[in-house]
């Protein structure tokens, strides 16, 4: 137990050091930048771990949660006049109830019935985005208004990055957190065996649902963070390949550890960056990296990494 | 009725191009229980090859037939390089890895091809034929037929080849199969070979109704599948009957009810389906054994 507790500071630990310590090595706001959309994909990606590394059950869909919060930061203030954090919030709050809703009768899948019913929930969702032009902006997107506190604007890649390094902390200290509790021990009871864990007197469904609402928050705000942070949305944001790529930073990283969605997010965000020179190469190289990792670090970085470097146990 | 008669013909000439994609999902499916989300990769190889070929003056039957060797090629390659080492990987795992597979064949073709749309000569004419006051073209026909031979062509080869048999029984059961010398992993590449080429001929005879370009696989993998769920995973006849079905609810729901949607149909058509009749039309009830 204890030294299940320290892995959890030492993930945070480690983290918060990396936020604080990058700034150093960064020659140019570019960089910042990049590590903020990293920070930000991170976030989603720790949430979709939730349900994907605890409780086993996969999403291909998820980029509709991010979709969700980026077009009510967009839609909110521009329409309704909305302030930018209580969109956020309310964003959020759509989410979680719209995961509420579908999530009580899709769950009820299995396998690949989940994977496809999951990814049709998120195209539909990519679908209304593109074609309500009249919300939305259609498929060329729209606006979305800068924020700003107590009269500061928030704005440029450096106040976003520590924004978003700050938002991504205490996102994995609430999943790391999490991991720990007894909702928690439930998910990965019923991650191994439902029947085991139904036996064992846990609720199944309603864990099942609680996780994949908790995932959906997590996109949402990153979804509203990303929009905001961009000052543009398209539809974009919602699509298949973008869920794809969610779901590939939590494997890739490690599936089940909070630290491996962050790396696999860092991974997988800036290897179209080294990629530009080659852009058409990147997704020659996006599926290379999916299938090896599948196929040579089925458990994915992090978990082999700490198995080959930790001390033998008893 | 011109018009309801309109949507019949493009909704079954659609329906026919999905219901070959969810055929292809199902030889798969049957041989080694992998969903193949790279299965639309080989209906655009199909359209694809065709058209490089067709530009390098190769004549349109021989392209064609070069098309489907490649695209059998390729899923052969798909089974030895990327799902044969991974075996024993759980359904998600074995699904993320034939995406990652589908985005690696789609970068391939933007690289070795290009980003544009091609458009192949239809086979026979572009006159079309008039019938009950509807239209039809004569690509329609050939999409049709060559549907309906590929299905007639795939069960007489189950039904009456020792592999189509060795094949059914790697289907039924892969241990028992084994048990009685069938070689199942060869069985496992044929079946990722003859999907590749089911795929090939899908996306050749349909190129020239709906063009092609690097990116065509993607909604057609996701339709097809929700045509093969329809139908009841599994079941060659029901990928076939899902496939039709969708194409026609595709028509009618693009020409009554909202054209801007009509990609959403299949999804909320699978939706429906998964929650009300879980094992498609054609599947039957089974309980999970512990």
């Amino acid at each position: 137990m204890r030294a299940l507790l320290s892995a959890r500071w030492v993930t945070l630990g480690v983290l918060c050091l990396v936020i604080a310590a990058l700034p150093l090595v960064f020659p140019s706001s570019y960089y910042y930048r990049v590590a903020a959309l990293v920070w930000i994909s991170a976030i989603a990606a720790v949430g979709l771990n939730i349900l994907m590394g605890y409780a086993g059950q996969v999403s291909l869909g998820h980029a509709g949660f991010l979709g969700i919060g980026a077009y009510a930061v967009a839609i909110g203030p521009a329409r309704f006049g909305l302030n930018s954090w209580l969109c956020i919030l309310l964003g959020a709050l759509l989410s979680a109830a719209l995961a509420w809703l579908v999530g009580r009768t899709i769950l009820r899948l299995r396998g690949h019935y989940l994977a496809i019913a999951t990814l049709g929930f998120g195209f539909l969702i990519a679908l209304v985005l593109a074609n309500e032009a009249r919300w939305t902006g259609g498929p060329d997107g729209t606006p979305v208004a800068r924020v700003s506190v107590a009269g500061f604007r928030l704005a440029g890649p450096v106040t976003w990055y520590w924004l978003s390094g700050a938002l991504l902390a205490l996102g994995t200290a609430l999943a790391l957190n999490l991991e720990d509790s007894s909702v928690g021990r439930a998910l990965r009871a019923l991650h191994d065996s439902e029947i085991a864990a139904a036996l064992a007197g846990i609720d199944v469904a309603r864990c099942k649902l609680w996780a994949f609402i908790i995932a959906a928050v997590y996109a949402s705000v990153a979804g509203s963070m990303l929009a905001l942070f961009d000052g543009f949305v398209t539809p974009d944001v919602a699509s298949f390949l973008r869920s794809i790529d969610l779901v590939a930073m939590v494997v890739v990283g490690g599936i089940g550890s909070s630290a491996g969605s962050i790396l696999g997010a860092g991974l997988l965000v800036t290897l179209p960056q080294f990629l530009t020179v080659f852009a058409e190469y990147e997704q020659i190289a996006l599926g290379l990296i999916i299938m090896l990792v599948m196929i040579f670090l089925r458990r994915g970085i992090v978990p082999t990494a700490q198995q080959l470097f930790a001390p033998r146990r008893r | 009725m011109a018009e309801f008669l309109q949507f019949c013909f493009s909704g079954l000439t659609v329906g026919s191009v999905y219901a070959l994609v969810a055929l292809g999902f199902t030889v798969i499916y049957n041989a080694s229980n992998v969903v193949n989300f790279a299965q639309g990769e080989f209906v655009m190889l199909g359209g694809m090859v065709t058209v490089a070929l067709l530009a390098a003056s190769v004549p349109l039957p021989v392209a064609g037939v070069a098309a489907v060797f490649v695209a059998a090629l390729v899923g052969l390659a798909l089974h030895r390089l990327a799902i044969e080492p991974a075996r024993g990987s759980s359904p998600v795992e074995l699904i993320i890895i034939t995406i990652g597979a589908s985005i690696f064949i789609r970068g391939v073709a933007q690289v070795v091809f290009d980003k544009q749309f091609h458009k192949l000569p239809a086979f026979s004419g572009d006159a079309p034929i008039h019938m009950l006051g509807a239209t039809i073209l004569p690509q329609s026909l050939w999409v049709l037929g060559g549907a309906g031979a590929i299905v007639i062509g795939l069960h007489l080869f189950s039904e009456h080849t020792l592999v189509g048999k060795a094949a059914a029984a790697t289907a039924a059961n892969r241990l028992a199969a084994r048990l009685a010398g069938i070689d199942t992993t060869a069985i496992v590449s044929l079946s990722f070979a003859l999907a590749g080429a089911v795929g090939a001929v899908a996306g050749i005879l349909i190129t020239p109704i709906t063009l092609t370009s690097y990116n065509a696989g993607t909604l057609l993998a996701l339709k097809g599948f929700a045509a093969g769920m329809l139908g009841g995973m599994g079941k060659p006849l029901g990928a076939v009957l899902g496939g039709l079905l969708l194409g026609l609810a595709e028509a009618f729901g693009a020409g009554y009810v909202s054209s801007a949607y009509k990609d959403g149909i299949a999804f909320i058509v699978i939706l429906v389906v998964l929650l009300s009749l879980p094992q498609g039309l054609l599947g039957k009830h089974s309980a999970e054994r512990v």
